[in-house]
Formats: structure tokens, sequence, C-alpha cells
């Protein structure tokens, strides 16, 4: 029994080692990537398509909806970092169906570096969108007392986003695990489906914190909506 | 430890891998095909309103012809009516002219027709009167009438105006040969120098005569010299009757023809 697939390692030199987590996501790396490419192989740009082409549009346009719904005005901008976060976690919780499948995000590493990746992009678009003097001025904002408060911030909801993720997959394989050794029929099943459900529900969360932040970011320059 | 920090690099570095490589081969791809497709259809939709636009330019065009057409197809229509009533009336006025005239024609042959047989019907009576009255005075004639013809040539021929005298005295002197006398019977000697004795005396001149008979006067006698005649017989009274009944019908028939023509 263990609590993360950090510990089942294949290989190692040094430090340098290959364990179940890296390995599989490669394995879903390669997954999203020949699936994107057999799939838009045969793109049509006729009003006629394929129902492949038709669920990645949906999926693409539904992510860039769900990211000019947040409050961004380009999404186009952000689709490429925003939903790679979206679809990663996605199908890594989609493939828990598989049996003997340990999700890479279930490993409070990746969690944690996917967590950095938005840490370093929040203040990347930010400065991109508004300049550096600007984007540091926010965290002066309203007072210069806030400053301690603001980074304090940051660095919290960086370690909230990845111990949320970490926590909800974890939890979901260990309450299978744990289930099997007890009740090795139904209750694994219907469990597994609950897993798929939060899987999604926290691929969506991750990815829409992650967009809330950037158009925080963001969004000092632009009018305040009416 | 649950965090092994050389795979959240390994993880980080995948992840930006992951970013990249879906970047080139999914959103790119899908985007630039979705653009694609709404340019087309964006395309297709200013094709559409262009044509829109051009139908219904086209349709105000043929709905202002129809509605031209429909005029000018209803002018047309009132002016042939207006021809058609016209040309109805004129033929109308013809055909009336047409039967006026073929009536007045009818009416006017029908006339010479009822003239005609009239004149035939006149003339038969005629023809046939005189043949009675001829044949009655031929069978009463005799030589005792003709006595008394000879009579009154003689009690008349002293009578004559004296124009109708000197003409005949004129004729009777220049002529050369002797002047015709004409009788239905033979004439006594007797009568003869009465009447050469009348003669000479009425005209105081040596006339010779010479003495001829003809039944065609039934009754009678006449002197005859040099184109003038000087008779006194039935036929010539008959003559006289004939040539009046003759002129009979032409003074009637003009009243007849006007008549002919007020029906």
């Amino acid at each position: 029994m263990h609590l993360s697939p950090d510990e089942i390692i294949f290989w190692q030199y040094g430090f340098i080692k290959l364990n179940v987590t890296i390995v599989t996501t490669w394995g879903l790396m390669g997954v999203l990537v020949i699936a994107a490419k057999l799939l838009t192989r045969e793109r049509s740009t006729v009003l006629e398509r394929s129902r492949w082409q038709n669920l990645l549009e949906i999926i693409v346009t539904g992510i860039n909806q769900q990211i000019s719904e947040v409050g961004l005005q380009q999404p186009q901008k952000y689709l490429g970092f925003l939903g790679s976060l979206f679809l990663f976690i996605a199908t890594a919780s989609l493939f828990t169906i598989v049996p003997g499948y340990d999700p890479p995000t279930g490993s409070l590493s990746t969690t944690t570096a996917l967590a950095i990746c938005v840490f370093v992009a929040v203040p990347l678009f930010g400065i991109q969108d508004q300049g550096l003097a600007s984007y540091l001025k926010e965290y002066l904002k309203p007072t210069v007392i806030m400053l301690p408060f603001n980074i304090i911030s940051e660095l919290s909801r960086t370690l909230a986003l990845a111990v949320r993720l970490f926590g909800n997959m974890m939890s979901g394989t260990m309450i299978i695990a744990i289930l099997l050794t007890i009740t090795p029929f139904i209750f694994p099943i219907a469990l597994s489906v609950l897993g798929l459900l939060t899987g999604m529900v926290q691929a969506y969360i991750f990815s829409i914190l992650a967009a809330v932040y950037i158009a925080a970011a963001t969004r000092a320059r632009q009018p305040a909506p009416e | 430890m649950l965090i092994d920090w050389f795979t959240v690099a390994a993880q980080v570095v995948n992840f930006l891998i992951l970013v990249w490589l879906l970047k080139r081969f999914l959103y790119r791809p899908i985007l630039n095909a979705i653009d694609a497709r709404e340019q087309r259809i964006a395309a297709a939709l200013t094709d559409a309103e262009a044509k829109k636009i051009e139908a219904e330019q086209e349709r105000t065009t043929f709905s202002q012809k129809n509605q031209s057409l429909d005029q000018a197809r209803a002018a047309l229509m009132s002016q042939a009516t207006a021809e058609a009533n016209t040309e109805r009336l004129r033929l109308l006025d013809e055909a009336r002219q047409e039967s006026t005239n073929l009536r007045a024609r009818l009416q006017e042959s029908l006339n010479i027709e009822q003239h005609s047989l009239n004149e035939a019907l006149a003339r038969r009576v005629l023809d046939e009167v005189l043949a009675i009255a001829r044949k009655a005075l031929g069978d009463l004639a005799e030589t005792t009438l003709e006595e008394r013809m000879v009579e009154v040539f003689l009690r008349r021929l002293p009578a004559l105006d004296r124009q109708a005298k000197e003409t005949l005295a004129k004729a009777l002197k220049t002529q050369s040969d002797p002047a015709l006398v004409r009788s239905a019977f033979a004439l006594s000697n007797e009568q003869c120098r009465a009447i050469q004795t009348a003669v000479n005396e009425t005209f105081s001149a040596e006339i010779p005569l010479r003495f001829e008979i003809a039944p065609a006067l039934i009754s009678g006698i006449e002197l005859a010299t040099n184109g003038q005649k000087l008779a006194w017989s039935i036929a010539d009274y008959l003559g006289s009757l004939e040539n009046a009944i003759n002129d009979l019908p032409k003074t009637q028939s003009e009243p007849e023809t006007r008549q002919g023509a007020d029906a």
C-alpha cells in the first residue's frame, strides 16, 4: 500500500529516476497528442465534417467559451495553457476506469508541478498584459500594508491548488483500493463512477481557478463592467 | 516525503512540452478549421445577402414590368373594345343600310313587276277590246254604213279648220301623182264623183284622185297625199283610242312609283 505513484520506481541513476508518475504522464501525453494528430489529420473547413472533428471542435470551443466567461478578453491567448491543464487532468481522471492504473495527478509531485506552473504563469500573463511596474503595483493595493498579505495569498492559493487536486485524486484511488479489499464487487464500480465524476469536477475546478487567477492579474487595465 | 522534487521538475517540463504539443497539434488546426469555416459561412452569408438584394431588385424590376404590362394590356384591351364597338356599330349601320337598300330594291322590282304585269294585262285587255270592237264593227259595216260615212266625210271636208286646209292644199298641189282615196268597200261612181267635186271645191283646184279599196279601214274613208292624210274611219278612231290607252300607263306610273318608295 503506497500513498503516491512516485514511490514505484522503474529505473534510477543518482537523483534521476523514472517512476510510475513520469511514465504514466508520458503515456497520457502520447495518447493526447496522437489522438489530436489522428483526429485533425483529415480536418475539413466546409460544413460537412467527421464526428471526431466535431467532438474536438466542441471541446476546444467549449474551453474557449469557459475562458471568455471567466472574463479573459482574448481566450485564444490562454487556450494553450488552460486547455492543456484541463485536458491533462481530465484524461488522467478518465483513465481510472483502467484497472491497475495510477493517475499521475494522484501524486503530490505532479499537482505541485501543475500548481507551480499556474503560480509562474499568473504573473507572466499579468506582466505581459499590463507591464512589470503596473503588475507589481497591484501588490501594493489598496495600501502598502497589504503587500505581505498579497504575497501570502499568492503562495497559499498555489498550495491550495496542489493539495486540493492531490487529495481528491489520491483519495479516489485509495478508497477504491480499500473497498476492493472489503467488498470486491458492486461498491468499487460505484465508487469508480463517482471517482470519474470528481475527477472531471477537479479538472474543471483546477483550470477555472487558474483562469480566474490569470483574469485577476490581467484585469487591472480593463474598465470595470457596468 | 510526498513531494519528490525531481518528479516535480520533470512534470513541469512534461506539462510545458504537452502545452506546446497540444498547441501544435490540437488547438491551432482546430481553431484554423473553425476560422476557415466561419469565413466560408460569412462569405456564403454575404453572398446570399448580395443575391437576396439582387433578387429583390430583380423582383422589383419584374413587378414594375408586370405592372406596366398589365397597364399596357388594359389600355390595349379598352382600345380594342372601343374599336370593336365602333366596328360593330359601323357594321350594324352598314347592314341596316344594306337591308334598307335591298328592301327598296325589292320593293322597286316588285313595283316594276306589278307595273309590267298591269301593263301586260292592260295591253291584253286593250287588244281584246279592240279585237272585239273591230269584229263587231266589221260585222256591222256594210254599204249603207259606207254611204253614211262618205256623207259624213263630204260634210266634214269643207268644215276643216283653215290651217289644216292650207297644209293639205299645199300638199295636194305640189303632188304630181293623183291623190289616193281609200275606202273599206268599193265606192259607186256617184260617190266617187261627189268626193271629186267636194275635194275640188274645198281646195279650189282640179285635184286628180285615185280610188282604192282597203278592208283594214273597217269602215270609213281616207284621203292621203304626199305624206298628209285626212281620214274618217273606224280604224282611225280605234287607232286614236289605242294611242290614248297606250298613253294612260305613262301618266299613271309616276304616282305609283312614288307610292312604292314611301312604302
